[in-house]
């Protein structure tokens, strides 16, 4: 636990950090509204109104967790205003999508590194997939898949599914092309098949890659989700949280919404990493 | 008894580059027989590697003949003829040794209960009884091209190919393992081809020596040992081993003379 002081250090520095930027952001909207009152404002004055603004542009780091703690603890998680409630929604659409990821990004990276083909002609188009800014692409997948009357989740899925396969594409790719010449030509003395080959070398080999993206493409899932949700706010979400919050300048709302996701995303990433220490030890990949 | 198992007839291969063709072999003759350990010493780029690797079907000759068992390569190779050991011991980090050793047995698709036995009799030659449970990165180097030694041999091919095995374990290690190479052929009977750097390595194990020359890659001697098949580490010192040892070291000056 030696770590724990740095650690504490580099938080507290982020708070720090995070109330100065509130008080520098707030204090004009302090100033003018005490100029509109006719009264003047002391310094500690002005910074206490900064700190307790209902729509400020930077809420402080005590009102986003007074407002977490409102809308978790306090609210029943049924409620529409829980950001449990939330986040569940966004979850089951974020692992949705993460489990399209995987299984698309597997079968991509498969038939890429087996067909010439396919890496010739398809591996340039996923790339070029990823420029596309998913905020633009994400309503015409809602109106498309919505006149083939697939669900909403799925819609959600889907965009998710857009984000989260490329990483695990990339590194499926590049792990199961991890052997070496010498452990091919190995194969080849044995005369094994290219499915032989398949599964007793090249997937094991490819399992700390694949783990690798998996973290990243949990992540992009959330994000997936996130911006889905703010094509289908009807179903609730995180995103439709954000969204809402952004209508009626709820910054606190935002913000709360915000870290919700944020933590939501270490979580998963947590544990990613997790199943992998135990997958790789029992393979005997950890030392 | 000396029926020939590999056969060389004006073997050609020539590698085509960018920078024009690069004959790594050129007019290779040479005859192995059973139960022969052959040696190929000579500088980088003799082709001593590529020819193993010819035998092996992992590179296609560009001119003359090879035979192996009688049959192409390709052929001795899809009937499983050889074990290949490579420079590196090339183990599966997710695997046991004894997985290691089964990969092929599994790929060969053996019985369970004979890879079980096949995986104990292989641990035994090499001296890893007990080891079976480990993973590979849990033993030494020397221990871990045991171990691929042993993965080689698992299947029972009557020949065993060679690339330098012990080039990258220390003086030490590499003579324990060469006395325990010959220990090992003179217990199971095989072929084998032994491709090397070391001028000791190669007297000490072989019955026949094949020294090459680079550019072109060809055989500018080959040597019939002397020395008998019963060879203590203090072989070494005779004066039988170092007549031979001179000749090996000639051979390699004659192919260098135009050089340097």
């Amino acid at each position: 636990m030696k770590s724990i002081f740095p650690i504490l250090t580099v938080v507290a520095a982020i708070f720090a950090l995070w109330y100065v930027f509130a008080v520098v952001l707030n204090a004009p909207w302090a100033y003018s509204k005490a100029e509109r009152a006719e009264v003047e404002l002391s310094f500690s004055e002005m910074v206490a109104d900064t700190m307790a603004q209902e729509k400020p542009r930077l809420p402080a780091p005590h009102q986003v967790g007074a407002e977490i703690w409102k809308t978790t603890v306090e609210k029943k998680i049924t409620s529409k205003r829980s950001l449990i409630y939330h986040g569940w929604i966004t979850l089951q659409a974020t692992a949705l999508g993460f489990a399209f990821g995987i299984g698309l990004g597997i079968l991509l990276a498969v038939s890429i590194v087996h067909f010439r083909v396919m890496d010739m002609s398809v591996m340039p188009w996923i790339i070029a997939s990823q420029t596309v800014p998913i905020l633009a692409i994400a309503p015409m997948i809602v109106v498309v898949l919505a006149a083939l009357q697939v669900d909403d989740i799925v819609a959600k899925g889907v965009i998710s599914m857009y984000l989260s396969f490329f990483p695990v594409v990339v590194g499926m790719v590049k792990g199961l092309r991890s052997p070496d010449t010498m452990l091919l030509d190995q194969m080849k003395t044995y005369s094994a098949s290219s499915s032989q080959t398949f599964w007793k070398l090249r997937l094991p080999a490819s399992a700390p890659y694949l783990f690798a993206s998996l973290k990243v493409g949990a992540a992009a899932s959330l994000i997936g989700a996130v911006v889905a949700e703010l094509s289908l706010s009807q179903n609730g979400g995180l995103g439709a949280r954000l969204l809402a919050g952004s209508y009626y300048g709820q910054t606190i709302q935002i913000w709360s919404a915000l870290l919700a996701a944020a933590t939501l995303a270490a979580l998963m990433v947590f544990v990613l990493g997790a199943i992998e220490k135990v997958t790789l030890k029992r393979m005997g990949m950890a030392q | 008894m000396s029926e020939t198992v590999i056969q060389a007839k004006n073997l050609d291969l020539t590698y085509q580059t960018n920078d024009g063709p690069i004959h790594a072999l050129k007019g290779v003759d040479l005859d192995i027989n059973k139960g022969d350990f052959v040696s190929f010493i000579g500088p980088s780029g003799c082709g001593k590697t590529t020819f193993l690797r010819a035998i092996a079907d992992l590179e296609q000759p560009t001119g003359g003949k090879l035979t192996v068992n009688g049959v192409s390569p390709e052929e001795a190779r899809k009937a499983r003829a050889y074990g290949y050991v490579f420079q590196a011991a090339g183990l599966y980090p997710w695997r046991t040794i004894g997985g290691n050793i089964r990969l092929p047995l599994e790929i060969m698709g053996y019985p369970k209960s004979e890879m079980a036995e096949r995986v104990a009799k292989v641990l035994e030659l090499v001296h890893l009884d007990g080891f079976e449970k480990k993973f590979p990165w849990q033993l030494s180097g020397g221990m871990q091209q045991r171990a691929s030694i042993a993965r080689a041999l698992a299947f029972d091919a009557d020949i065993l190919l060679m690339d330098e095995p012990f080039g990258a374990l220390d003086e030490i290690v590499r003579d324990h393992l060469n006395e325990q190479l010959l220990e090992l052929w003179a217990r199971t009977n095989k072929t084998i081809g032994f491709v090397t750097h070391s001028i000791p390595e190669a007297v000490y194990l072989s019955t026949k020596i094949v020294v090459m020359s680079p550019r072109p890659g060809r055989i500018t001697d080959v040597i019939e040992s002397t020395l008998p098949r019963e060879r203590p580490l203090d072989i070494r010192d005779t004066p039988e081993f170092l007549e031979i040892a001179h000749r090996v070291r000639e051979g390699l000056r004659e192919g260098h003379a135009y050089d340097d």
